[in-house]
């Protein structure tokens, strides 16, 4: 098991390495241009020997290598550069957003896995039952609604029609103190929505899994022997059910991450995703680069953790040979 | 202590921070009464966020940013009034000295003196070539700016510069502070400290700006104690949070702005504006570079059309760069919206009709593309409707959408629906996108227009500091613009805002194309009163 942790984390440095130099490929071939993007509206009145003194300030007239190794070499020095479109380091950038965008995953990704599974187990149990019917027509639902528009929904319902939620920010807008209390008010909309939007997956998985394993020798066996339908389900039915499940995880941060990006846009959420997106349509080549890194290993990360996990759960899966 | 104890506890726990929640959650008004709702505080909704907050960098150059103060700024009317500056400044016969005395006594808000010093400072920064500027090309005509004792700056030209002194309601930045450090991206551009009434308290970027009344500001301490402008990029949010409560103001689109019409607590501000869309018709394509073309066009469209269906009234029919309301419009320049006299116009210049309707002259077709940047929905209205008015003249244009890295190759020839406008002075936006040795410069003169007439009003109108010269010049540029147009002028635009009616003093100012943080009603929240009930 530490073994193939360890593997794999030395496997991540090259293909972080790869996925910078691609991100630095692809953004010099984008039709985007970075100094109308740091420009802005400006730029449209400004003087051409304006706008050239600007992209030689900003080093984006060197070629695409130069610029790649020079931000690969301070990058491992600890100096990340410095963002164009923030106007400040992308490690303050990183360090202002991360941390809400991590808190906003997480409880998402919380709601979504454990509400998932509970209903799951609960559909699976009466596969065509009422509770399987109208959750599975939701789950499809919800599979097709938009993060975006859920957002919207939520707050129409929640925060204009019922006023039981604030619709957006981190604390209420008049005050900037950030206590622990506002920002858990703050979080739920977001949280449920980003959360309930990821639901679907694991909900259908582990009523796929569950109803499956149910249907196998050794769970008509334990029924057999007399063990209780709880048993049965938790400790037979969830257990091999939950396997396409945990491989799941790993695979649904990606998804995770793009959900997030709209969901804080909605709620004005001072997220990490947001700026990516800003980064990528400004070609801010050192914020964009960093960013890619952090998702990338996040993936990494998510693939490497739902493996573990697989391992665990079914002593039968190896660690990697 | 039995297993099943254990997890009765953690049952218990977990229900009891489920209640503490729920509790929490039902009471919205606690927090929010803090918010919007208090007499000394307000909130808005802004759509944009500034990528910094450093005058350095183009922050607040067109004045009223609440943490700076410039030299001069501008009141209500948009006439210039001292600020930082004692008095308006001392103008050479020859137009090429400003002089400056400052008002004395002024702190920053970290308590150091302002002075002399600082305004060099913050000009000499920008001037540099190593900041990132984009707006430098503004200040283009300082030649130097120097100290004289802490009393005064003097300001000297490279040429006679009439419209200078609206250049210097810049906010200045303290020299103590942003000197010592990156001006691109040192710690000022989001942590920046000003004379201005307010202070900000707190930037969570994407969230939103904090700001608390400055209590020594040399003009009085602001009534509002507590001003925050929440980010709200998207529309619907914005409209949705104002209307919840959360927010005491918004700028709003027209169709979502309408929904608060008819709201008692509110008061919906439509901000006059020089913000116009365009069309320009490039002079080196054969058929937008024929005059007979351009003129049918410019009385072929209906802007009356334009403004009812596109902007739902909030706006006015543009003729020029000028808007009508304007005193520097040229009057008599108005024209209606004439179809037989375009067709009129085509006829005698040999444009005649072909089988499908476009009309041709020697084998040319009159059809043109005309570009619009993808994803505004404003402009691409506006593209439709000029595509369909130009249609029923006989002349054939084809819309098509791209961003900005798209379009510019192709400026040089195909048409473009444009946008900008500057109401501070008639040469800020006309000399940039008329004169002829600007053309193709940057997204200057994006048309190429090429008018010997309007080249010299515009030089007239910048160094002339004679109000009826600079007066005349305008008109003539103005009268010019019908006789050949480069550019068909379709509407000018209101920009929209929707506020509580909680205070005495929200009032709008003519506004400019961009906007910026320092536009809307609340240009002059430190001098808002709460209202008596």
């Amino acid at each position: 098991m530490a073994r193939m942790a360890g593997r794999r984390t030395l496997f991540a440095g090259p293909v972080l390495l790869v996925v910078t130099f691609g991100v630095f490929a692809v953004a010099a071939l984008s039709p985007f241009d970075p100094v109308k993007a740091y420009a802005g509206t400006a730029g449209l009145t400004a003087s051409q020997a304006g706008l050239d003194q600007l992209r030689a300030n900003l080093g984006v007239d060197q070629p695409l290598l130069a610029r790649w190794w020079e931000w690969l070499t301070s990058a491992l020095t600890g100096d990340l550069g410095t963002s164009s479109v923030m106007r400040q380091p992308v490690s303050d950038v990183i360090a202002e957003r991360l941390g809400w965008s991590a808190l906003l995953a997480l409880c998402a990704f919380a709601v979504a896995v454990l509400l998932g599974t509970a209903l799951g187990v609960l559909a699976a149990r009466r596969q065509g039952g009422r509770l399987d019917r109208a959750v599975s027509g939701l789950a499809y639902t919800l599979e097709a609604a938009p993060a975006f528009w859920l957002g919207l929904l939520a707050v129409w319902f929640f925060s204009v029609r019922l006023g039981v939620l604030p619709s957006g920010g981190l604390t209420d807008a008049g005050s900037d103190v950030v206590t622990a209390g506002q920002v858990a008010r703050h979080l739920v909309l977001p949280a449920l929505v980003l959360g309930i939007s990821q639901l679907p997956w694991f909900f259908l998985y582990v009523r796929h899994g569950v109803a499956d394993a149910l249907e196998e020798d050794p769970v008509r066996g334990a029924r057999a022997r007399g063990l209780g339908e709880r048993r049965v389900l938790l400790g037979h039915g969830l257990r091999s059910g939950m396997l396409p499940m945990l491989t799941l995880i790993g695979s649904r941060v990606p998804e995770l991450i793009t959900g997030a990006l709209l969901v804080e846009t909605v709620f004005s959420w001072p997220g990490i995703a947001a700026a990516t997106v800003q980064a990528a349509t400004s070609v801010d080549f050192p914020l964009l680069a960093a960013l890619t890194v952090l998702a990338t290993a996040a993936v990494l990360a998510g693939n490497l953790l739902s493996d573990l996990l697989y391992g665990l759960a079914d002593p039968r899966v190896g660690f990697d040979g | 202590m039995k297993a099943r104890t254990v997890r009765g506890m953690a049952g218990a726990t977990a229900a009891a921070v489920i209640v503490t929640g729920a509790a929490a959650c039902s009471n919205p008004g606690g927090g929010a009464a803090a918010g919007a709702g208090a007499a000394d505080s307000a909130v808005v909704g802004i759509a944009t966020e500034p990528e910094s907050l450093s005058p350095l960098l183009g922050y607040g150059k067109d004045g009223n940013s609440k943490i700076f103060d410039g030299l001069l700024a501008h009141d209500a009317g948009m006439k210039l009034k001292p600020a930082l500056a004692e008095s308006l400044p001392e103008v050479s016969a020859d137009g090429l000295t400003y002089t400056y005395a400052l008002r004395r006594g002024v702190k920053f808000s970290d308590g150091r003196p302002f002075g002399a010093k600082d305004v060099v400072f913050t000009y000499r920064t920008i001037l540099d070539a190593k900041t990132n500027n984009a707006s430098k090309s503004e200040l283009d005509a300082i030649a130097d700016v120097t100290a004289r004792g802490d009393e005064a700056v003097v300001f000297t030209l490279k040429y006679p510069y009439a419209p200078f002194a609206e250049r210097t309601v810049l906010p200045i930045a303290p020299e103590h502070l942003a000197g010592g450090q990156d001006v691109n991206s040192g710690e000022f551009t989001t942590k920046p400290v000003g004379t201005g009434p307010y202070v900000l308290t707190a930037w969570s970027k994407g969230e939103k700006l904090s700001f608390k009344a400055n209590p020594t500001y040399w003009g009085g301490e602001p009534a509002v104690k507590k001003f925050t402008m929440a980010v709200i990029k998207d529309d619907d949010v914005r409209a949705t949070r104002l209307r919840s409560g959360e927010l005491d103001g918004a700028v709003l689109p027209p169709n979502l702005a309408k929904g608060f019409k008819a709201d008692k607590a509110r008061k919906t501000y439509a901000a006059k504006s020089f913000d116009y869309r365009n069309v320009t018709l490039p002079t080196e394509h054969p058929v937008t570079g024929d005059t007979a073309v351009r003129r049918a066009l410019d009385i072929a469209v209906d802007r009356a059309t334009m403004v009812d269906k596109l902007l739902e009234g909030a706006g006015k029919a543009a003729y020029g760069p000028v808007p009508t309301g304007s005193p520097w419009f040229a009057a008599g320049t108005e024209r209606a919206h004439d179809l037989a006299g375009a067709e009129k116009i085509l006829d005698e210049a040999g444009w005649i009709p072909g089988a499908d309707g476009v009309r041709a002259k020697n084998g040319v077709r009159a059809a043109f593309p005309l570009w619009y940047t993808s994803g505004d929905k404003l402009r691409q209205d506006h593209a439709l409707a000029f595509a369909s008015d130009a249609r029923k003249a006989g002349i054939q244009v084809t819309t098509e959408s791209g961003s900005w890295e798209v379009i510019e190759p192709r400026m040089r020839t195909d048409a473009v629906l444009a946008g900008g406008g500057s109401p501070a002075d008639p040469d800020f936006d006309q000399y940039l996108t008329l004169n002829s040795a600007l053309a193709g410069d940057g997204f200057n003169n994006m048309a190429r227009y090429d008018n010997p007439a309007v080249d010299k009003a515009l030089l007239d109108g910048r160094r002339s500091a004679d109000p009826a010269v600079r007066e005349a010049a305008y008109d003539t540029v103005q009268r010019e613009l019908v006789k050949d147009p480069g550019y068909v002028y379709l509407t000018h635009i209101d920009h929209l805002y929707v506020v509580a009616d909680r205070w005495d003093g929200p009032s709008t100012q003519t506004e400019p194309h961009d906007h910026g943080l320092g536009t809307g009603p609340w240009w002059n929240v430190e001098s808002w009163k709460p209202k008596r009930k």
